[in-house]
């Protein structure tokens, strides 16, 4: 019994339009020999001038890649089925030669640590030059993610950030030194980014990311590693990789917990896939409203860092389809299996959604009812103090920021606990409500007003505007 | 031979290198051998297997062909050719490709400049693997359905 060879359509004609030859062989080379042999005009198509398979010619034994076993000495057996399958390359540029760019001598030192690994090699080190990578804000997930992916040698790096440091950034943002407070955040990681690695290409983009610019921002990247911090931008920059086709390497940082994963429509699920529409605003707060401890954007940033250069690299098994949940506090690592949802709107067989929306409004952002003429400034407060009028000062905030610091004199009712403390306050009583920057206090005017209570307004800017305008030596956090 | 393509095909390989777009696009002919003409009867859209340098080359790896192939096969059909598009060139093949054709195969190329589809051609490879002849395409709405 001999070996049946199953002929790709473009071969056909050399072997008198078969689709199915049988020949007698012990090893895959032998057979193609034979083959070549009997069927000479084949030969050039199978075989380089130096004798070699071409690099497009793939052979299977049964269901396998001879290349994943001994390429042509694989051996066979009557019964066995060897099928020659075509694997089609191609494109534009004139140059047959390896197109991707080389490594002068100061690079290949810089990077020997990769060089000598088996998973990167020269090969990877000069996909990874050649890759132009996208991060969505250069703060607490880019500092890590952008100063990794500059070291390990990352071609392009693309940031779009349009923010200022603040010294509060200064606890997470390694990117950004003290000297940098007050100057805009691209400036100081394209000063870190080339002090670090000089090789990187720093292109960066002043701007808010909007439905506007989305599109035509990331299109010019490969992967897309995203470090924001709100809803809006988050579900952007998903829809945009979506409907560009790129991956989206996704981290997410809270209080003591952090969120990464790789959404890649085109081999798993989206972002979308996983939350399908946005939590109610307000809901979940911003790291500026629940804080964040330092070293966690560290973790979840370096781990979006890692899983880029898995994608560029094309090493190991990337983190598509699976939500790593990070516990800091338990020191925990969990992983939850992720199905692409047939019916989501932007990913899924009949997409909803084909081209980018008004985020602002999808996240209910702007929706927020307004209190006109319901919040009032920190000078007014201090005007009428100043001027003996009866004030009732309300810190809506929690324990441990009073601990940090209050007004004197405020009384002090967590806005967890206020419905339950109404029966504290006189109803008849001038109150101003306070917080940090001003959100939640709008939340306790709102519990206030609809338990009766006439006379309430929200300071604006929280207790922030009160240590910058009014009492100057207060510690701001 | 010439390549028969059915106007909505030649329309979905524009529109596929338009999405596609500056990446190329590519995907595999289904059709059926009828005399000397090659007609297309399903167009199998592939994702690019080249993510490193998408702007300047496709891949359609083994894989992928494979499946695609069990597929046609299914319907009685089998792998007449191959398209792609050349975002910003012309629709020509370039060495690369000559070099890794397969011989017998239609290769469809689209240009698309600046996003936008243009010229559609269709070549196959010398038999001596030399060089690339430009083959004729006849769009005409295909009557038989054989599905």
């Amino acid at each position: 019994m001999a070996v049946k060879i199953l002929i790709p359509t473009p071969l056909r004609p050399y072997v008198d339009g078969r689709d199915t030859l049988e020949l007698e062989g012990a090893s895959v080379g032998e057979l193609l020999e034979r083959l070549a042999g009997e069927h000479t005009a084949l030969k050039q198509h199978l075989f380089a001038a130096d004798g070699r398979l071409r690099s497009f010619v793939n052979v299977y034994v049964n269901d396998r890649d001879i290349r994943r076993l001994e390429h042509q000495e694989t051996r066979v057996s009557p019964g066995d089925t060897v099928s020659i399958i075509p694997s089609i390359a191609g494109g534009t540029g004139g140059a047959v030669a390896d197109q991707r760019p080389k490594l002068s001598h100061e690079e290949i030192l810089r990077y020997s640590r990769h060089l000598i690994l088996p998973d990167v090699g020269v090969e990877g080190q000069k996909k990874l030059k050649a890759a132009r990578v996208l991060l969505v804000g250069a703060g607490g997930l880019g500092s890590p993610a952008a100063l990794y992916l500059a070291a390990a040698g990352v071609g392009t790096l693309g940031l779009v950030d349009f923010d200022v440091v603040d010294k509060t950034n200064l606890q997470r943002q390694i990117l950004h030194g003290t000297s940098a407070v007050g100057t805009p955040k691209l400036e100081s990681a394209r000063a870190r980014i080339q002090d670090l690695n000089p090789n990187v290409q720093v292109e960066t983009f002043e701007t808010r990311l909007t439905s506007e610019n989305a599109l035509d921002i990331i299109r010019e990247f490969d992967v897309v590693a995203d470090g924001t911090d709100n809803f809006p931008t988050r579900y952007l920059v998903n829809d945009a990789c979506v409907l560009l086709g790129k991956p989206n390497v996704y981290g997410s940082i809270f209080r003591f917990e952090g969120q990464a994963s790789v959404f890649y429509a085109k081999e798993g699920p989206c972002y979308r896939c996983l939350y399908a529409e946005p939590p109610p605003a307000g809901l979940v707060p911003s790291c500026a409203e629940g804080g964040v401890l330092g070293v966690l954007p560290g973790i979840i940033g370096s781990i979006q860092a890692m899983e880029t250069i898995k994608l560029i690299v094309g090493a190991g098994e990337p983190l598509i389809g699976r939500l790593l949940l990070f516990d800091a506090l338990k020191l925990q690592f969990r992983e939850l299996k992720l199905e692409k949802d047939p019916d989501c709107p932007v990913c899924g067989r009949n997409p909803t959604v084909t081209q980018l929306i008004d985020y602002e409004a999808f996240c209910g952002i702007g929706a927020e009812p307004v209190y006109d003429g319901a919040d009032v400034t920190a000078d007014e407060v201090q005007d009428e103090l100043d001027a003996g009028k009866e004030l009732v000062l309300l810190d809506v905030r929690d324990p441990h920021e009073y601990e940090i610091t209050h007004i004197d004199g405020a009384k002090f009712i967590p806005l967890g606990e206020l419905p339950a403390r109404l029966n504290e306050l006189d109803d008849h009583a001038d109150v101003v409500t306070y917080c940090h920057h001003g959100a939640r206090s709008l939340k306790a005017l709102e519990i206030l007003k609809a338990a009766g209570f006439a006379k309430v307004r929200s300071l604006r800017g929280g207790i922030d505007a009160w240590a910058v305008n009014v009492e100057r030596e207060m510690p701001r956090y | 031979m010439t390549l028969v393509l059915d106007p909505r095909h030649a329309a979905a390989i524009g529109r596929h290198g338009e999405a596609d777009y500056p990446a190329e696009a590519c995907g595999l002919i289904g059709g059926a051998i009828e005399g000397d003409r090659k007609i297309a009867v399903q167009l199998v859209p592939l994702a690019n297997g080249r993510t490193d340098s998408a702007r300047n080359r496709y891949l359609i790896d083994p894989e992928s062909f494979r499946r695609a192939q069990e597929r046609l096969d299914r319907d009685g059909l089998e792998v007449i050719g191959v398209y792609h598009s050349h975002p910003d060139h012309p629709p020509a093949p370039s060495a690369f490709d000559r070099e890794h054709a397969w011989p017998w195969l239609s290769y469809a190329i689209v240009a698309v400049a600046q996003g936008r589809a243009g010229e559609l051609k269709s070549w196959v490879l010398a038999d001596d693997r030399g060089a690339f002849d430009e083959e004729a395409i006849t769009i005409e709405e295909r009557k038989a359905v054989w599905q």
